[in-house]
């Protein structure tokens, strides 16, 4: 339904996409993954009508959306910081959108009351109405920034780093219960961030973009096992490279008779297993490598003798 | 209403969402080149219209030459003056707690609150002889009425909140870490100050500095009346405009202005390229 | 105080009281005794004298066209300030910089010379002063020429004071307000300006404070005509030349009560919307 065609954009000298194409379906959830600089809150916020691109279209159900003025667009859009109306409060916020619509068009002062307390308890806010936003907390703010943008009922939610001013406790909670709220109303939702992990978990599909280009477009299961360029193995998940180009995950090695031999330099636990760090005979560079947790730890100075289960072979000159 | 701007990294205007940059911004171009630049050319205009000779003979005469000589020494006596007292009061300000501290954070902004020739008549009667402070200077033989000093006096009376506004903030943000940093290493309180606090708070102390001295020489209303205003020993350069502009000598009011510009912007511009240097070192 | 007293970053106790009462006793010598002495002169000869010369038909005249002045001049400046800072914090456009430094112009220029430009342009040998003799029309030595010389002086002071601000701010409130269908106008008075109004009403007052106690720029373009041509200001250089010291600082005083009701707002807007408070911006 949404659909981008060729989009470049520049800011000065600096080239901040180069020929983006992309389609989302209707009911999918996007993350667009990458480092910073990458491009992809500039690619959020075409798709919203804040930023022009200097070439291309954007396309929402068919229909070439690229002239039409961001109020028209019926996105909703969260921003990083949340970009609450601080002198309004709760209520008022989430009620903006309605209450600034032409007079033919805008539902009675009762009707917006009521819309903005049945969007209050959607984001588990209700009672909250009265306070202002600097009264909450960084998890409720950002939960009257997504009511805010979903009062105007828009058939498509954008979110700028929505987790990103989150502590760690906060964001996981935040993660499961924006999962379930995007399946229960039926949404179609393009997120940016730069936490893989966060892309990973929430998504149905992950753009993973580096420099202003697309690198792949997959769900996660694909971009992690199947990654189709280096930078992505590199950026998505942890991998060591071996000498002859390949990429192997830290917990795609095992221990094998008439593997390499790697000299220990450290070991720590990590989740359900042994972090091994350490260095391949001849070979620079520090190499990590999981092993079962159930099997004793390695000693440090002592060598193990290692294979790759599975890697990713990219030709040379892709490397990074 | 953008949409007319050219596409590319040479257009004039990055397109945006928000509206109404044309009316702002012709409003607001409009207005400046009403009551600033087309007012401010006729300096410009006059001056170039005028002979050189007329120009350097009422430009450089000595009654001229007298007058910047007074006005810019007394601004730069006055300016200095502040740097030091107003690093002093900023440094109080920002580091210690005192009772009424903020009543005398309020106070030091008087000099941008009281018009310039009430602090003119209220400086001259406390230092004139019978006053409240010339008094108490007049037995030791120090005349302050009608000399450099009365003037001096006035122009630390108007600068002295350009300072203190300036090094404030930078000083405020200076982190206590650094200054911890050179204390673990052995430096004395005095060498923390003299080798990490005050580089680091340089570049706002000499913007105070020239704001200072900016207003200094350009400040009318709180000198006259503590100067005397005697031809070639207490007339400032700004009074000599109006002496002449009242002869109706428009030329040579004009002349001693575009210099008295001129010199300004000269020193402004030598302090900023001090400060490029400093920051960049 | 142990404490403190002992940390590696701070001055033993006694130094710290020497610097405290330096920079107090300056400020008291340089700042307040001249602030002191404007009321204790107004009042040597006691409060009737004080009221007498405070309502004196000539200086009611001059309290009446401070007013005017400063009631034409703040509003104008005030609507170039807002204008001048939209367009510079929310767009992105080339020459910014030499905007901003063309609008602090007025703050490196003489008042003195502030009063001139206006002579040369509309005075009787002036660019304009012919045309302007030939339609029977005053600019300089009347109304209009005071207030031309308010405006150029007082040019500066709401846009200084909201540009800083309004960048800081960003666009983001602005965009999710256009991004929920908000008006250009309906952004601007339900978003905007609630977001500036103390660092507006901090201008405006810095403004008026200026426009009301302005004296170089009014006094080159005013001529001193008693009852007529004559602010505040230009009458207390007036009566202070006539040896009128009582007359003088009596409206002097009244000129000083604005100035510390402006610094009381102006602290009051400092301390409780934590504007230019060193660090609260952060």
């Amino acid at each position: 339904m949404i659909r981008i065609q060729n989009i470049s954009k520049r800011f000065g000298a600096f080239a901040a996409l180069h020929g983006i194409d992309l389609e989302v379906q209707r009911g999918e959830f996007i993350a667009l993954l990458g480092p910073s600089g990458s491009g992809k809150t500039t690619l959020l916020r075409i798709i919203a009508g804040l930023e022009f691109p200097d070439s291309g279209q954007v396309f929402f159900d068919g229909a070439d959306v690229s002239a039409r003025a961001v109020g028209d667009r019926g996105v909703g859009f969260v921003f990083q910081h949340y970009a609450l109306f601080r002198h309004m409060n709760v209520a008022e916020n989430i009620a903006f959108g309605l209450s600034v619509k032409a007079r033919a068009a805008r539902p009675a002062k009762a009707v917006i009351k009521a819309r903005a307390e049945e969007l209050l308890q959607l984001v588990q806010l209700d009672g909250l109405g009265r306070r202002y936003p600097r009264q909450l907390s960084g998890g409720q703010r950002q939960r009257v920034a997504l009511a805010r943008a979903l009062a105007i009922e828009p058939r498509l939610l954008l979110l700028d780093e929505p987790f990103g001013a989150l502590d760690a406790k906060v964001r996981k909670d935040l993660r499961r219960w924006l999962r379930n709220l995007h399946r229960q109303m039926g949404l179609t939702s393009i997120f940016v961030t730069h936490d893989q992990e966060e892309a990973l978990e929430l998504a149905d599909r992950v753009v993973v973009m580096d420099a202003g280009r697309i690198e792949q477009v997959g769900t996660s299961e694909q971009v992690y096992m199947q990654p189709a360029t280096p930078f992505v193995a590199g950026f998505v998940g942890e991998s060591t490279r071996l000498p002859g180009g390949h990429l192997v995950r830290p917990h795609d090695f095992e221990i094998a008779d008439g593997g390499e031999p790697l000299l220990v330099d450290n070991v720590f636990r990590k989740g359900g297993a042994w972090r091994v760090e350490g260095s391949l005979r001849g070979a620079p560079g520090v190499l990590e490598i999981d092993i079962d947790a159930a099997d004793a730890a390695p000693a440090l100075g002592q060598t193990i003798l290692i294979r790759p289960r599975r890697s990713h072979q990219f030709t040379e000159r892709a490397m990074p | 209403m953008t949409k007319s701007a050219p596409r590319g990294s040479t257009r004039l205007l990055r397109r945006s969402v928000l509206p109404g940059f044309r009316l702002s911004m012709g409003f607001s171009l409009g207005w400046l080149t009403l009551i600033v630049l087309i007012p401010l050319s006729t300096i410009i205009l006059k001056t170039t219209g005028m002979g050189w000779d007329q120009f350097v003979a009422v430009g450089f005469s000595h009654r001229a030459l007298a007058a910047y000589r007074l006005s810019f020494g007394t601004a730069a006596a006055a300016a200095m003056v502040n740097a030091v007292f107003g690093l002093l009061v900023a440094w109080v300000l920002v580091r210690y707690r005192f009772p009424g501290k903020r009543v005398v954070g309020a106070i030091v902004d008087l000099p941008f609150a009281l018009p310039t020739a009430v602090a003119g008549i209220a400086l001259t009667t406390l230092y004139a002889p019978s006053g409240w402070i010339g008094r108490w200077l007049d037995p030791l033989g120090i005349k302050v009425v009608f000399t450099w000093v009365g003037i001096t006096i006035a122009l630390v009376f108007v600068g002295l909140p350009f300072v203190v506004r300036q090094v404030e903030p930078v000083l405020a943000d200076l982190g206590k870490d650094v200054e911890e940093a050179a204390a673990i290493l052995g430096a004395s309180r005095w060498q923390v100050f003299a080798r990490v606090i005050l580089p680091a708070i340089g570049p706002a102390l000499l913007t105070g500095f020239a704001l200072a001295f900016a207003r200094g020489v350009g400040e009318y209303g709180s000198v006259i009346f503590i100067s005397g205003n005697m031809p070639g020993k207490t007339e400032i350069a700004p009074l000599l405009i109006v002496t002449q502009l009242e002869q109706y000598n428009y030329a040579g009011a004009t002349a001693i202005a575009a210099i008295m510009m001129g010199a300004s912007f000269a020193v402004l511009l030598a302090i900023s390229l001090l400060q490029a240097i400093m920051r960049g070192r | 105080m142990n404490r403190i007293a002992t940390s590696p970053v701070t001055e033993r106790p006694a130094t710290r009281r020497l610097l405290i009462g330096l920079a107090l006793g300056f400020l008291l010598f340089f700042l307040v005794l001249p602030l002191i002495s404007v009321f204790a002169e107004a009042l040597r000869h006691g409060v009737a004298a004080y009221w007498a010369s405070v309502t004196d038909p000539d200086a009611r005249a001059a309290i009446r066209l401070t007013l005017l002045v400063a009631a034409i001049s703040v509003p104008l400046n005030t609507m170039f300030g807002v204008a001048a800072s939209w367009a510079i914090a929310k767009f992105d456009f080339r020459g910014k910089s030499v905007l901003i430094a063309l609008i602090d112009l007025p703050f490196s220029v003489s008042p003195v010379v502030s009063g001139l430009i206006f002579v040369l342009l509309f005075g009787a040998q002036g660019l304009l002063g012919p045309w302007l003799m030939a339609h029977d029309a005053r600019v300089i030595f009347a109304v209009p020429g005071i207030v031309l010389a308010t405006v150029f002086i007082t040019f500066p002071f709401v846009a200084r004071e909201l540009i800083p601000l309004m960048q800081e701010q960003g666009k983001d409130d602005e965009e999710a307000a256009v991004s929920l269908g908000a008006s250009g106008w309906q952004t601007f008075w339900h978003v905007t300006l609630p977001n500036i109004r103390w660092g507006l009403l901090y201008g405006v007052l810095m403004c008026n404070a200026r426009a009301m106690g302005e004296f170089g720029a009014v006094s080159v373009v005013s001529g001193h005509i008693r009852g007529e041509t004559n602010t505040m200001p230009l009458h207390v250089e007036i009566l202070y030349n006539e040896y009128d010291f009582v007359g003088a600082f009596a409206v002097a005083s009244l000129l000083a009560g604005l100035a510390m009701v402006t610094l009381i707002a102006k602290s009051v807007l400092e301390w409780r919307f934590e504007l230019h408070q060193p660090g609260a911006r952060s």
